[in-house]
């Protein structure tokens, strides 16, 4: 039950953390995410796991992270306050640090019109700052929301979420220092593809000495293609993907583009890491797991000097 | 106000094709001021069902008749009469307004012709907008007058979302993000600072806690 999160001891210890994504299958072959885990580990520190990303149903991120720990690499269970309220939550969090799950992610996630449930009724009875403020009631205090006493408190390194390219620009920085107060112990940013953008935020954060309240793990994806870029940069909300991107992508030819999606990342990374305030990064390599030991290792980030999971 | 919108005619004939002799009531209030269910509205809703079941060769014979509000007892004791001289009402008031003329007549059916939208305003002519809940503990104070319950697709309290983008909502690229109105709202107030409270989660026990809610005032009750 007191097994502490890896991913926080690294991040104490001052080390450039990794993190990567599994997305659980749309069924329930756990096999999948035995084959995602399996090729994640080692290059990794914490694996998230996604919760029915774009509100399309999918293996329950509670299974799936139980799977991703029996693999033998630790997962981070992203929990969105969509689809469950506070009773379920809470609840859910209680199974978790059961299960010997140590970090979470509190997130809104994707509206519900956007999947493949669109007359689902969309929950959002907490909202992700509510939902962190509950985890660390939980986890500091041995209590739910009112007060009740719990019989023994969930450890959980908490997680959440910003982009920076959402708007207003300078109110996402004010919602960060929100959830950092709310208890978030580590946030994870939404896909950089505007360096320029986010070095204004990161500028931001660091004025207020955020990045000295909370670790900031950077979001990257590599972008497999010419058409994924374009879909992402038109359908996918919150998303930043400057035209230039864009067209780098389009300028080779299609069998060349996954390569020319992980030198972007590869080129990301290495800016990332000289920007005051960054902890790690957090790879979405989004249903291409196999990217991510090749982005590792030709960022140079195998030796980090921390323990591999 | 409450808004609604007519159902399409063929729901409509499907509820009182059974039936010889239907009475077509209409609600002089909200659903007059939303164009849906006024006196004019069932005008053309009889005009348009008339003119239907002749093509199909028969059907009911239609009353038309308004009162000022289906949804206040006193004002429906002008409907007494005429629903017990009918086989079938079919009412356009909002789904108070049915369920309290269906509660005065345990053996007439009594059909909706409306569905029920939202509390909202008249924005512009022919345009309406939802802008509240409901909730019973009205917050319009912290978010400078405007709800993030009614207006913000996921309701939240401590928004916005990361789907906010040129001032728009994630979810309709037409559709404002309530936050970004929010913020420029306090910002233009100077009170933005109300929003770096950390806002606690919504006591749904008043909209919901047990069911259908009441108020109930002795001093109006003499």
């Amino acid at each position: 039950m007191k097994k502490e999160s890896n991913l926080q001891k690294i991040l104490k210890e001052g080390h450039f953390a990794v993190t990567a994504e599994a997305g659980p299958p749309r069924g329930c072959d756990p096999e999948i995410m035995y084959k995602k885990a399996g090729i994640l580990k080692g290059y990794v520190d914490a694996v998230n796991v996604t919760d029915n990303q774009t509100a399309i149903v999918r293996m329950s991120s509670l299974a799936a992270c139980s799977l991703v720990q029996q693999s033998g690499v630790e997962p981070i269970l992203q929990m969105v306050v969509r689809d469950r309220n506070r009773i379920a939550l809470q609840s859910d969090v209680l199974g978790a640090a059961a299960l010997g799950i140590t970090n979470m992610m509190c997130l809104s996630g994707d509206h519900q019109c956007f999947g493949n449930q669109p007359g689902a009724m969309g929950v959002f009875d907490l909202d992700s700052i509510q939902l962190i403020a509950a985890v660390k009631k939980m986890r500091d205090e041995s209590k739910i929301l009112g007060g009740d006493e719990l019989t023994s408190a969930p450890q959980m390194f908490i997680g959440a979420a910003a982009n920076p390219f959402a708007d207003p620009l300078p109110f996402r920085v004010t919602r960060l220092a929100k959830k950092v107060k709310a208890g978030a112990g580590f946030i994870q940013t939404q896909c950089i593809y505007n360096l320029a953008r986010f070095k204004e935020f990161m500028k931001m954060v660091t004025d207020q000495g955020l990045d000295r309240k909370v670790y900031i793990l950077a979001g990257i994806t590599p972008l497999k293609s010419a058409g994924m870029a374009k879909y992402m940069a038109r359908k996918v909300a919150g998303m930043d993907i400057p035209e230039e991107i864009i067209r780098r992508m389009e300028g080779v030819p299609k069998a060349d583009q996954p390569k020319e999606g992980i030198s972007i990342c590869l080129e990301t990374i290495a800016a990332l890491k000289k920007i005051s305030g960054v902890s790690g990064i957090h790879i979405m390599a989004i249903e291409w797991e196999e990217a991510v030991p090749e982005i590792v290792s030709a960022a140079g980030l195998m030796n980090r000097g921390a323990g591999s999971v | 106000m409450i808004t609604a919108t007519r159902k399409s005619l063929d729901e409509i004939k499907n509820m009182i094709r059974p039936y010889t002799r239907v009475l077509v009531a209409g609600c002089g209030s909200c659903v007059a001021e939303c164009a849906a269910g006024g006196e004019k509205e069932v005008a053309q809703l009889v005009s348009a069902l008339s003119m239907a079941f002749k093509i199909e060769g028969g059907g009911p014979s239609l009353t038309e008749v308004t009162v000022d509000r289906q949804c206040v007892n006193i004002f429906l004791d002008e409907l007494e009469d005429p629903t017990r001289s009918h086989d079938a009402v079919l009412s356009l008031a909002c789904g108070a307004g049915v369920q309290a003329l269906a509660e005065r007549h345990a053996d007439r059916n009594i059909f909706p012709a409306l569905d029920t939208q939202f509390l909202g305003q008249t924005k512009s002519p022919g345009l309406w907008l939802e802008n509240c809940l409901g909730c019973g503990q009205c917050k319009l104070f912290y978010f400078g007058a405007i709800c993030p319950l009614g207006r913000c697709a996921k309701q939240l309290f401590n928004g916005p979302c990361g789907g906010s983008q040129n001032g728009k909502c994630e979810t309709d690229s037409e559709k404002p993000c309530a936050w970004q109105l929010i913020i420029d709202r306090l910002d233009g107030l100077g009170a933005l600072n109300r929003l770096e409270e950390i806002y606690e989660p919504c006591d749904w026990s008043l909209k919901q806690g047990r069911g259908p809610r009441k108020i109930e005032r002795e001093d109006q009750q003499s």
